[in-house]
């Protein structure tokens, strides 16, 4: 027994392979006991009793259900900070009034527009463009995705124009949309619809291809074909992406109303930015971002509540 | 063992000319590219039959079984089946965005019968409590007994089963097993089952046979009742046969 206590729990590394001493190499030490066949015979008696081998606590590698008020604080912690600083920083005098105006000044000019009404008619007034162009966008999209992504006789007809005109930017064409349409609603909800088929369009393309294709084979075994295999197998499957694009078309269109509410309008949340332009209102200017803020809010939690409400079965399934 | 039973002699549904064959193939070939996977090929299989196709992996055991499903295309030959036939996949292959119960019904009219053959389907293999359960919430050998519900539901002609077994753990493995040969034998369908495991077919089988390079090396009748004891004699002189065709072990001198 040639073996020093300090030896024999000396932790496993990489030295005690390349440089074998006695000890490391005795049958007793680190190597579990399987081993001892593949290494070089030690010449030392063997004597002792193997020693236990030193347990240890699994380290956890999982993650831990988090508090609801913890996650909720911290959502709104970092909102907070920025509202606190522009409100410190502009009544400390850091940011001067004519970079940005004070929350006070932008409070004051919502509560302006709300006394005359005119908040609730532009919201009212952009909300009604954007939804009806939205909605026809994305039936567009849709369809033309669904269909190419289905077949490829769909895919050859529709793809190519689809990524043609993709790359022009929808708002070159307000001129041309203006001449079609006139400069009334028309010429507003095409330009929204346009704008949002796009997004619609390839994202249905890809959750449509990316369906998984045992299932289909599957589901056409048992006697699914035709509108039954589109609509109970390959569109919820599709519906992650489809929602994803939905997403996008909500904030393509709020850019298109600023396009699209430059003229022929007096209302709506574009007009308002056109306002604080020509009559450069800083208060205004920052009043159009934080209504914008709040729009993006409320789509946000508008998308999660479909979500929750069409994907119930992947309630249990959260990767995090 | 073969002989037909006065069930399945009236159970004549997809009879054809007063036979009871669930399976008729003839000189069916199948290449992909230069490979010849499927060289005319005949089988024949009656109904109530087990029939297990052993053989190693890319021999077309699944490709057999796919142009059996309408999922491959023969080259050349006839291919007759029944019309009500099923098919278990190696992976469950649920609909993630539909309950348990309409997984098993799916493809069917969406009426209450259809609503109580699933539940009924469900409990026999076990998973009454979970019909209204989303698939991803269940374990592997529970989304493959779904899976086997959602087979037998229709009371298929021909059951087919395309290694069904493969991707469970060893102790499921062995229930589902158990749990597929009781309820062939109550169903009584045709069933065949592609697997690369010589002691699943010799537990469930009634007919073993093996695909080598293109045809049948070997179509063995299991004569004796099914037996679980692996320490028979016969049990480990017919896995030793096997073993032998499919290459495995050199043929044993002077036996």
């Amino acid at each position: 027994m040639q073996q020093k206590p300090a030896s024999l729990f000396r932790p496993f590394s990489i030295e005690s392979i390349e440089s074998p001493s006695p000890a490391a190499l005795s049958p007793t030490a680190e190597f579990p006991a399987p081993a001892v066949g593949r290494r070089p015979a030690s010449t030392a008696p063997v004597t002792a009793p193997a020693p236990t081998p030193r347990l240890e606590r699994p380290v956890f590698l999982g993650t831990r259900p988090r508090s609801r008020a913890l996650s909720v604080s911290v959502r709104a912690s970092v909102p907070s900070v920025l509202l606190v600083g522009w409100w410190y920083g502009t009544r400390s005098g850091a940011i001067p009034a004519a970079v940005f105006a004070s929350p006070g000044d932008v409070v004051r000019a919502l509560m302006e527009i709300q006394d005359t009404g005119q908040l609730r008619e532009f919201l009212e007034a952009s909300l009604m463009r954007a939804g009806l162009g939205v909605a026809l966008g994305v039936s567009a999209g849709l369809v033309l995705g669904v269909g190419a992504g289905l077949s490829a006789l769909g895919e050859e007809i529709v793809d190519p124009t689809m990524q043609m005109i993709r790359a022009v930017p929808f708002l070159a064409m307000v001129p041309l949309f203006i001449s079609w349409f006139g400069i009334d609603e028309t010429f507003k909800v095409a330009l929204i619809g346009v704008a949002s088929a796009f997004p619609m369009y390839a994202y249905s393309y890809l959750g449509v291809r990316n369906v998984d294709r045992k299932v289909v084979e599957m589901a056409r075994c048992f006697g699914l074909r035709g509108w039954g295999l589109l609509s109970r197998v390959i569109l919820p499957s599709a519906l992650p992406s489809l929602l994803m694009a939905l997403r996008i078309c909500l904030a393509v269109s709020v850019i298109g109303l600023i396009g699209a509410e430059q003229v022929g309008t007096t209302k709506g949340i574009g007009y308002l930015v056109l306002l604080a332009k020509q009559y450069y209102r800083q208060d205004y200017m920052v009043l159009c971002i934080v209504l914008y803020a709040a729009l993006g809010l409320v789509f946000d939690l508008f998308i999660r509540t479909v979500e929750r409400v069409t994907m119930p079965w992947r309630r249990h399934t959260a990767a995090r | 063992m073969m002989q037909p039973s006065p069930e399945v002699a009236s159970h004549d549904r997809a009879r054809s000319e007063g036979d009871d064959l669930a399976i008729r193939i003839s000189g069916v070939s199948k290449r992909f590219g230069a490979k010849v996977i499927l060289d005319r090929i005949d089988l024949e299989i009656r109904r109530g039959q087990f029939v297990v196709l052993l053989g190693p992996s890319g021999t077309g055991k699944t490709t057999l079984l796919r142009i059996l499903a309408g999922l491959e295309e023969a080259d050349q030959g006839v291919v007759l089946v029944p019309r009500v036939r099923t098919i278990v996949y190696q992976e469950p292959r649920l609909v993630q965005s539909m309950r348990v119960a309409a997984n098993v019904a799916i493809g069917q009219p969406r009426t209450q019968a259809t609503r109580d053959a699933a539940l009924r389907a469900l409990s026999e293999v076990g998973l009454q409590d979970h019909a209204r359960a989303w698939p991803a919430t269940l374990s592997g050998g529970e989304a493959q007994r779904v899976a086997l519900a959602r087979a037998l539901v229709r009371s298929p002609d021909l059951l087919l089963l395309d290694e069904p077994f493969a991707s469970l753990d060893a102790l499921t493995r062995l229930q589902m097993q158990d749990l597929v040969v009781r309820l062939v034998a109550v169903h009584r369908p045709a069933a065949l089952l592609v697997t690369h495991d010589p002691d699943e077919a010799l537990c469930l089988a009634d007919r073993i046979l093996i695909l080598r390079s293109g045809s049948f090396a070997l179509d063995l009748r299991i004569t004796a009742s099914r037996q679980h004891d692996r320490n028979d004699a016969e049990f480990l002189r017919t896995r030793r046969l096997l073993l032998e065709t499919l290459g495995v072990l050199p043929p044993a001198v002077g036996r």
